[in-house]
């Protein structure tokens, strides 16, 4: 009896022990949107998002360059990278068996787990090295190679789900295997959309592969030849750098980096989890 | 990419050798390159990292697959996956400015006072320094482990839970004795694959670990890692083309740790869906 309830006892001290650890995986999340929101809310105006930074020394300016031109070089990275991927991935899962499909995957999986700094290391020898000057095409570039497995893989995942007989009443119409293909495509088309918006997410908040690629300006820039601002670029200068009004810029650009990355991020698996109703 | 990197890596790895990586002199004006305090502070971080974040995430997996009722389940995973969405300069800035103030003024002196009399938790308290890294790591990669080990646990047939409550097991005992084990490899797998995300992990680790070229038995000093390196000194490698090539030949060495790495973590969870009698 007594041994029993000791068993009972230690059962219920690590159900304790765990929801203890619950509590404490969760805490970062809201601890870090309440100081992203206590801190950054203040300078959110409007002149944030139409100025550049006001010169040190005074308060106010904002970061309206490097907004436009995460949305330059994430917008470049989505153009060469999504159709890649998706390619990448049909290929993966259409002609699965083969041998090239294999070695595609195995590919897409080790560099899912290659560091992004790798990754802009790469796009400088490829794009910067040969072309001796910094620019927003390399850091789209160098994004662009971070997408590619990301797209790929959730393409490979949805085209599975597509039932088979979809493929082989397109065949038994006598349709060619790339028709086929498409037809396939189509089926899965809205899950392929959220996992490249996944992607897409994932990507704006990505530092490191810009650091010697885009670089980082003070200046509007339209010209994809030349060095170009990027939010997270402007949150590492600005967070480092020793001023206090950048500080509060850092906090504001982090604010609005992380709105648009959770809205796309709660966005996609919002629209994934209504039209599958998988149960993840 | 490899030849890419080998390339770039080479007159470097030709002057240095593989003593590149025990040399602990790095002095750019000189032309010394040597990788060891990096190769150590990304060791050290990494580990650290994971010997936290390794129980709380397991717990967490734990609690929601077998305790946790039913509606908060969902809510509470989505949440920890969200973490996993906020970029790392964030992660880095909150670092800076939140995490590591509370660390040096609460738990640092803490942990000295009462463990002082060992070497990792003695000598001058930094802000910036390898364990304020470690704690930064530890958030970011719980989600990781956090959500692999979860898939692999709810893989777990639910006659072995079953069988384990029939013989009157308690449900710890269910957990601890029968579907742990029976998921181990994947959990194994999923740990790694932390491991591999702590490795490569750039900004925040640049951003709090100090960057000091130096070894320390001290985790309240400030070290370096190999992905800061690179970060630090790369776009305007001041060293010339030597330089340039040690950061390369740094790259190289740090891609090859973490496509290790995966390859491993992979094969393992590739070995549990196997046995699953599926893909």
């Amino acid at each position: 009896m007594d041994r029993r309830a000791l068993r009972r006892v230690k059962s219920n001290a690590m159900v304790g022990l765990m929801i203890a650890a619950v509590v404490v995986a969760v805490l970062p999340l809201f601890l870090i949107l309440a100081s992203l929101l206590a801190r950054g809310a203040a300078s959110l105006t409007f002149d944030f998002f139409v100025n550049r930074p006001a010169p040190v020394g005074e308060t106010g300016g904002g970061v309206a360059h490097a907004i436009l031109g995460t949305l330059i070089i994430v917008g470049g990275a989505s153009v060469i990278g999504i159709p890649l991927g998706i390619g990448a991935g049909l290929y993966a899962s259409e002609y699965r068996g083969t041998r090239l499909a294999w070695v595609t995957r195995f590919v897409a999986d080790v560099l899912n787990g290659t560091p992004s700094i790798v990754v802009g290391l790469l796009a400088w020898t490829w794009v910067v090295a040969t072309q001796r000057h910094f620019s927003a095409l390399a850091g789209s570039f160098a994004l662009a190679f971070l997408m590619v497995p990301m797209v790929m893989r959730t393409t490979e995942e949805l085209v599975l789900l597509v039932p088979d007989a979809l493929r082989e009443a397109a065949l038994a119409l006598g349709y060619p295997r790339w028709r086929t293909t498409y037809v396939v495509l189509r089926t899965a088309l809205p899950g392929i959309v959220t996992g490249s918006l996944l992607a897409v997410a994932r990507v704006s908040g990505e530092t490191a592969p810009l650091l010697f690629t885009a670089l980082g300006s003070e200046y509007f820039s339209l010209d994809l030849q030349r060095p170009m601002a990027a939010l997270p670029l402007v949150v590492y200068k600005y967070a480092t750098g020793p001023y206090p009004e950048w500080h509060a810029l850092a906090w504001t650009a982090s604010l609005v980096l992380i709105l648009v990355v959770l809205t796309l991020n709660l966005g996609a698996r919002f629209v994934t989890r209504q039209r599958f109703g998988r149960s993840e | 990419m490899l030849l890419e990197l080998t390339r770039g890596a080479l007159p470097a790895a030709d002057r240095f050798g593989l003593g590149f990586i025990t040399s602990s002199v790095w002095d750019p004006v000189a032309g010394h390159f040597g990788a060891w305090p990096a190769v150590v502070g990304t060791l050290l971080t990494s580990l650290l990292a994971l010997a936290m974040a390794v129980p709380l995430a397991l717990g967490v997996a734990i609690y929601l697959t077998e305790f946790a009722p039913g509606p908060i389940r969902r809510p509470v995973a989505t949440v920890i996956e969200l973490l996993a969405a906020i970029p790392s300069v964030v992660y880095g800035l909150w670092g800076i400015f939140v995490l590591v103030p509370f660390l040096t003024k609460w738990v640092y002196p803490f942990l000295e006072a009462r463990l002082g009399f060992l070497p990792f938790f003695s000598g001058p308290i930094y802000g910036p320094s390898v364990l304020s890294a470690a704690v930064i790591l530890t958030i970011m990669i719980v989600p990781f482990i956090m959500s692999v080990s979860r898939e692999v646990l709810l893989a777990v047939p639910p006659g072995q839970r079953e069988a384990a409550l029939a013989l009157g097991a308690t449900r710890w005992e269910a957990v601890s004795t029968v579907i742990v084990p029976y998921a181990k490899s994947g959990i194994m797998g999923a740990v790694i694959l932390g491991l591999g995300r702590a490795l490569g992990e750039t900004m925040a680790v640049t951003m709090l670990i100090g960057n000091r070229h130096d070894v320390s038995a001290s985790l309240f000093a400030p070290g370096y890692s190999m992905a800061a390196v690179i970060a630090n000194e790369f776009a305007d490698a001041a060293g010339g083309p030597i330089h340039e090539s040690a950061l390369i030949y740094m790259a190289l060495l740090l891609f090859a740790v973490t496509v290790l790495v995966n390859a491993a973590a992979r094969l393992m969870i590739w070995r549990v869906s196997r046995a699953r009698g599926e893909a």
